[in-house]
């Protein structure tokens, strides 16, 4: 195969990547020993053996591979590269069950509070973050990667911009998620919401996300298709947001550059602005952009239909862009921000509700000419629920932007079942159909091991999250109603342990729901790993059976 | 002084005010875009892009 007129030497990246790694172990150990607090010694300690191993697999993939690296065309045909994108995608499902098993915990903590055990590591307080980020940023973000890479290469045509750097990328970004997801148990923590790794862990997550940039813009640059589809529009305009909102809400002073602790930037009101102006972005780019690009490419792709209305998407894209960063002061209504402001925010997010349902009428209309196809295909019944569960929660959050009904809703579990609508419903779903897709195609396999496990998964995970929400919106009325309920003499009615009472059947019952939707992700994760053991290999298209590693 | 300042305050009233017009042409330029009847034949053929490719 390799020709053996090319002699063997490293590339710039992996000689340069190699003596980074060497020179960051270096530092690190250095580090460890310098500790203020013990779990920066132990993150320092975790991030020098991680770079000596990245160092030795550098080195070993160098000895191992052939001489020539893996060329661009097989045959005039894109040698698409799978290998990232596979461990991304495993990851993903690793975290997932983590992540909602975190859940579970916590949902059950709240309705029996002794199952937090006394313990620090085990208080909800450090287990609510390990959480929302393993669901949001280890599983959605896993989720995000690994379909972005495969997207990017199959529309554009090409394969993906280098061979160390998407590796990079994967593996550096769940080396970020496990520094942030242990500093949590620990006790590290910026206390900003989705935002509260500390410093070194946002460095890292900087440099991570900026070689991510360029791999899937250069990737883009190098296209063989003249069109930049939809898809990859929504997966730039996430990565590219994605970098701004962090590198915005992040600017901290550390206590010393051998401590976990740091102080924000700025303080007071100001700080609360910008955190909700990452936060509601956040939701914009990360929860709502990534996954309406992965919208826009499997359910066209799984239903073997074209796009409803390209013309829509391009509407729907900009619309979203040009509202979406505005929204964030819907999050602090009543507070010390200045009242134009809240109002402001409350007139974003109302008009942001035209451009989410412009994206999913979209989506649903894609199917037309294959709605029978949701009968006989549960991975795309998936997809096409989580797309209604997006218009649910992007009709409900418009709402409840709105001040008036913002007094009743806010601080309440209403907020809670409005996110896990959008994030169960939406998010979830279009992960798990993307997944279903994705780890067949990018295996190589003919199709998934089971079709009757999907359809399990959907039904049981679809209970799960009937429960779940059901039980949060009754939860938060009440609760809403019950804080301002005043006697006839005008004092408060209920003391707020007797609305914390009356919660308690409300959160068993949210607890099953979220038990049920870990048990859907079980069964998934079962079914993907069958579909990669047993599953019949695909054979028409010989060049991917030669994934470069 | 007083003088400088009117400027500078209408300068920066200007400046942070001139977005909102600006964005909204570029928004409508978009649309337009969007909808120019020359340009269907290419969207339809952007819509089925997943469908042929390999």
């Amino acid at each position: 195969m390799s020709q053996p007129s090319i002699s063997k030497s490293m590339t710039i990246g992996e000689s340069g990547l190699a003596v980074v790694f060497a020179v960051t172990a270096f530092l690190c150990v250095v580090a460890a020993a310098k500790a203020l607090d013990a779990p920066f010694a132990f993150h320092a300690s975790l991030s020098a053996a991680a770079s000596i191993a990245a160092v030795f697999v550098i080195l070993n993939r160098y000895f191992e591979r052939p001489a020539a690296l893996p060329p661009a065309e097989i045959n005039g045909r894109p040698n698409y590269n799978m290998g990232p994108i596979k461990f991304s995608a495993f990851m993903s499902m690793f975290w997932g069950i983590a992540g909602f098993l975190v859940g579970l915990i916590i949902a059950s903590q709240l309705a029996w509070p002794a199952l937090n055990f006394d313990l620090p590591w085990t208080s909800f307080g450090r287990l609510r973050p390990l959480h929302t980020s393993a669901v949001i940023f280890a599983f959605g973000g896993n989720v995000l990667i690994a379909s972005s890479f495969y997207v990017v290469q199959k529309s554009c045509r090409v394969r993906l911009a280098g061979e160390l750097a998407p590796w990079f990328v994967v593996v550096g970004y769940n080396f970020f998620i496990l520094v942030a997801g242990t500093g949590y148990l620990l006790g590290v923590t910026q206390s900003k919401e989705y935002a509260e790794p500390e410093w070194y862990a946002d460095l890292w997550l900087t440099i991570v996300w900026v070689v991510y940039l360029l791999v899937f813009l250069i990737t883009v640059i190098k296209r063989k298709e003249p069109h930049i589809f939809v898809a990859n529009w929504f997966y730039l305009a996430f990565i590219v947001t994605i970098a701004v909102l962090h590198l915005g809400n992040n600017p901290a002073l550390p206590v010393s550059v051998f401590g976990s602790k740091s102080y924000v930037a700025w303080a007071g009101v100001q700080d609360a602005m910008f955190q909700w102006w990452y936060g509601h972005n956040a939701v914009g780019f990360f929860l709502t952009a990534g996954f309406l690009a992965i919208m826009y490419y499997f359910i066209p792709k799984r239903a073997e239909r074209p796009v409803y209305s390209y013309r829509l998407s391009i509407i729907h894209f900009w619309s979203l862009i040009f509202l979406y960063i505005w929204a964030g002061p819907h999050h602090l209504h009543y507070t010390a921000l200045p009242d134009w402001t809240q109002t402001l925010g409350m007139t974003f997010s109302v008009m942001l509700w035209m451009p989410s349902w412009g994206g999913m009428i979209n989506g649903l209309m894609t199917l037309s000419g294959a709605w029978d196809k949701l009968r006989t295909d549960p991975v795309l019944r998936m997809l096409v629920v989580s797309v209604a569960f997006y218009g649910m929660s992007t009709f409900e959050g418009p709402m409840m932007s709105i001040k008036v009904v913002n007094s009743l809703s806010h601080y309440t579990d209403w907020t809670i079942g409005h996110v896990h609508s959008g994030a169960l419903g939406w998010v979830g779903f279009v992960s798990f159909g993307a997944l279903y897709c994705l780890v067949p195609w990018a295996w190589n396999r003919k199709g998934l091991y089971s079709l009757k496990l999907v359809n399990w998964h959907f039904w049981i995970a679809t209970l799960g999250i009937v429960l779940y929400i059901s039980a949060m919106w009754v939860s938060g009325i009440l609760q809403g109603l019950m804080w301002r309920a005043y006697t006839s003499l005008g004092f408060l009615e209920y003391s707020f342990i007797e609305t914390v009472e009356a919660m308690h059947p409300f959160y068993v019952i949210r607890a099953a729901g979220g038990g049920l939707f870990l048990i859907g992700a079980l069964i998934m994760a079962y079914n993907l790993w069958m579909t990669v053991r047993v599953g019949e290999a695909e054979v028409q298209m010989p060049v991917a059976l030669q994934p470069a590693e | 002084m007083k003088a400088i300042l009117t400027v500078h305050n209408f300068a920066s009233d200007l400046v942070t005010t001139i977005w909102t017009p600006v964005f909204v042409a570029i928004f409508l330029a978009i649309v337009a875009y969007a909808f120019w009847p020359r340009n269907k034949a290419a969207f339809d053929e952007a819509a089925r892009l997943p469908l042929r490719e390999e």
